[in-house]
């Protein structure tokens, strides 16, 4: 289902109701439980009963993320957004500090960026239609 | 269990000295799974006998389970006190963040003992926990509020829980509860008023984790499994689509739903205040707990113009769930949505216990109809069905308590009865104000035996509703009742929540256990189920309780149920049966 040109939409926020199942799945592509290495995350917009904020990479065509890493340990993706080289990468954090949105989560354990690769296993664990995975143009 | 799994840890917080430590407590959680299981041999350990509910020595404990943070609707926090309502076994269970932000602080269990001298409000944020004054939030209107300052002085949003009281809890109402994120509670017999007699007004706990699991492969397919089975079953998506409040309507039409205290069991309103009704004005959000797919709460939006200028509206969002439609609703003679929603609303901002609350006005509308209280008492309140209006004043007196009669009533009805009169018709079992379920002869059983008087314990309502029509005796439905229950214990160790019964049944408890590192088949499961079941028994009786000394408010025999107008003797015949079976 993984695709190179395809990329994860928000498509509706307000369906959204804070179960973080998605935060989940996430982690569990590592065969793992809780969320540490989740790179999707959930929070409310200002109380629940305002409802939620999605954090998650957007794939950026051009992303700042990759402009500002000193080491090229990001190297662009085909369909938006960046592929992480764990051997490369130092751990400074311009990374995280350069994306706007907040969607470079942070391994603390490893000190390293936690980079979604867009590959859609989240979607299939969101009931309510929040998340899609889409074709690039 | 997996070894780098932090469940075992304890976290033991001292509100007297100002100090905490971990303990791994293995030997529990091995042996009683986690949540009520370990919950209640702590309270075993931390408790002493005869201990004063609202005295410094009460402990509170919260525990989590094996399966929270790794399976889905693995959701809940159980926690367990001695309750300042009924003085015997307190133990009540929430979901919200609480469960998920326990156990990825590294936790499976938390024990919070002593008293601070000055309000505090404690914020755990994995191993680093903080005492932080809280004199500025004591006092202040409404509990939504207290929610909304910590949130801005706290880390880990989006994966915090925080929990908090409201007056109702300062003001030691015996039935506040402890909110958590805004709409979900600790509910149940008190917790909150444990909390205010510990000067202690918020628990703020998060954290990051991973969970280790043994067999990765087959975590992540007993996962799918799970998590296909909840969003598609048809239990799941009743939750999901109207809610609990989903209830309101066949009950009624059952005449199984109490009606202005139980005066009745058929309400001309119910379509009123239905959750057809409420889904289709007013419903503004749905909302789940930290890793529940099925989202069963409910938000209405309630749209009230201001009367001193024009086109000047605010907008409240209330979450509603059956139990409070019944209480404040049938219960009270309320009439109309709307006015259902102000008082549900009003209960959240002082922070009590819905259902308890009201039973008690419940009680005391009819005492005052009858002339045992009159406004001297009430302090000239015309307490009348469905004048919300004054029901509201009258919340707010229980929690002012500017005089003994709203003193003795933010004791109970059962303790208000006993100083009033009113008795037979003080609708409260075991000293805990009763569900809205006037199903048959199981419902007032399991309030009268549940280890908690809640319906929850053995959910004897859902029997009396599957055995209508069909051949049964006596002594089955008590069994099935006590199985019920037993089975119950490891649900709530785990802990799942109880909507999810019918998923995680014991086959399958035990097969989600496997990839987990654990031992236990289904035999296994059902004994520690019966065990942990008998020590919150033991528990009870050390505490004075007796299966002997059971008050039965009359009013219950004199409306029928779906089953017919019950006897006294079949409730009797029913105590008896258990109490034979409890010793076996």
């Amino acid at each position: 289902m993984a695709s190179k040109n395809k990329r994860l939409d928000i498509v509706d926020v307000d369906r959204c109701v804070g179960c973080l199942s998605c935060m989940f799945a996430c982690a569990r592509r590592f065969g793992e439980g809780g969320y540490d290495r989740s790179a999707i995350a959930i929070r409310s917009a200002a109380g629940v009963e305002r409802g939620f904020v999605v954090i998650v990479c957007r794939a950026c065509k051009d992303p700042p993320c990759a402009k500002v890493c000193p080491v090229g340990a990001l190297s662009l993706r085909k369909g938006g957004g960046v592929y992480l080289n764990p051997a490369k990468c130092i751990g400074c954090g311009f990374c995280r500090e350069a994306c706007p949105i907040g969607a470079v989560m942070w391994d603390d354990e490893l000190n390293k960026p936690i980079i979604c690769t867009q590959c859609g296993y989240c979607v299939n664990y969101c009931p309510h239609g929040v998340i899609e995975l889409v074709e690039v143009e | 269990m997996h070894p780098k799994d932090t469940l075992s840890n304890v976290l033991y917080i001292d509100l007297t000295r100002k100090t905490y430590w971990v303990e791994n407590r293995k030997d529990l959680f091995e042996e009683y799974i986690g949540g009520a299981g370990v919950a209640i041999n702590l309270l075993r350990e931390e408790c002493p006998r005869g201990t004063d509910p609202l005295g410094p020595d009460n402990p509170i404990v919260f525990a989590v389970g094996p399966f929270t943070g790794l399976y889905p609707i693995a959701s809940k926090t159980v926690a367990m006190f001695k309750s300042p309502l009924t003085g015997n076994l307190g133990e009540s269970h929430a979901g919200g963040r609480s469960a998920i932000a326990i156990r990825m602080a590294g936790y499976g269990a938390i024990v919070i003992k002593g008293a601070s001298e000055k309000p505090v409000y404690i914020a755990i944020h994995g191993d680093k926990i903080f005492f932080r004054d809280a004199s500025a939030l004591w006092g202040i209107k409404s509990s939504l509020t207290v929610g909304r300052i910590i949130r801005e002085r706290e880390l880990g949003a989006g994966i915090r829980t925080i929990m908090r009281i409201g007056r109702a809890g300062e003001k030691l109402v015996r039935y506040a509860c402890v909110v958590t994120e805004t709409y979900r509670h600790f509910g149940r017999l008190g917790l909150g008023a444990v909390f205010g007699s510990k000067k202690l007004k918020a628990l703020v706990v998060s954290g990051r984790r991973t969970i280790p699991v043994s067999d990765k492969k087959g975590y992540r397919e007993v996962y799918k499994e799970l998590f296909d089975a909840m969003v598609k079953s048809p239990a799941m998506r009743k939750y999901h689509d109207l809610g609990t409040a989903a209830n309101v309507l066949p009950l009624n039409e059952l005449g199984a739903l109490p009606v202005k205290n139980l005066q009745a069991s058929k309400f001309e309103k119910a379509k009123e205040i239905s959750g057809e009704n409420l889904a289709e004005k007013y419903l503004g959000r749905r909302l789940a707990c930290a890793h529940c797919p099925v989202a069963c709460i409910h938000l209405a939006a309630l749209r009230e113009p201001y009367e001193d200028e024009p086109y000047f509206y605010k907008t409240t969002f209330i979450s509603y769930d059956y139990e409070l439609i019944y209480s404040l609703g049938s219960m009270l003679g309320v009439e109309n949505a709307e006015d259902l929603l102000k008082i549900l609303d009003e209960v959240e901002v002082l922070g009590l216990d819905g259902i308890s609350s009201g039973v008690a006005l419940a009680w005391a509308t009819e005492a005052f109809e009858r002339g045992l209280i009159g406004e001297e008492e009430t302090l000239g309140l015309k307490l009348r069905w469905g004048n919300v209006e004054t029901y509201i004043k009258a919340l707010r007196y229980i929690v002012a308590q500017p005089n003994e009669f709203y003193r003795v009533l933010a004791r109970g009805v059962d303790y208000a009865s006993r100083i009033y009169g009113g008795e037979e018709f003080a609708l409260a079992f075991g000293g805990n104000e009763m569900a809205g379920y006037h199903t048959g002869p199981t419902g007032y059983f399991g309030f009268l035996a549940g280890s908690r008087h809640s319906h929850l314990d053995m959910g004897g309502y859902s029997i009396d509703q599957k055995v209508l029509g069909k051949e049964f005796t006596i002594e089955e439905l008590v069994d099935r009742a006590l199985k019920e229950e037993e089975w119950r214990q490891i649900l709530s160790s785990l802990v799942v929540c109880f909507f999810a019964r019918g998923i995680y049944k014991p086959e399958m408890v035990a097969k989600a256990f496997k990839p987990l590192g654990w031992k236990l088949n289904v035999k296994d499961l059902e004994e520690k189920g019966k065990i942990i079941h008998r020590l919150k028994y033991e528990f009870k009786y050390r505490e004075g309780f007796s299966l002997d000394k059971l008050k039965i408010p009359k009013r219950i025999f004199e409306v029928p149920t779906p089953h017919g107008i019950l006897k006294e003797e079949t409730i009797k015949e029913m105590i008896e049966i258990f109490k034979k079976k409890l010793s076996t």
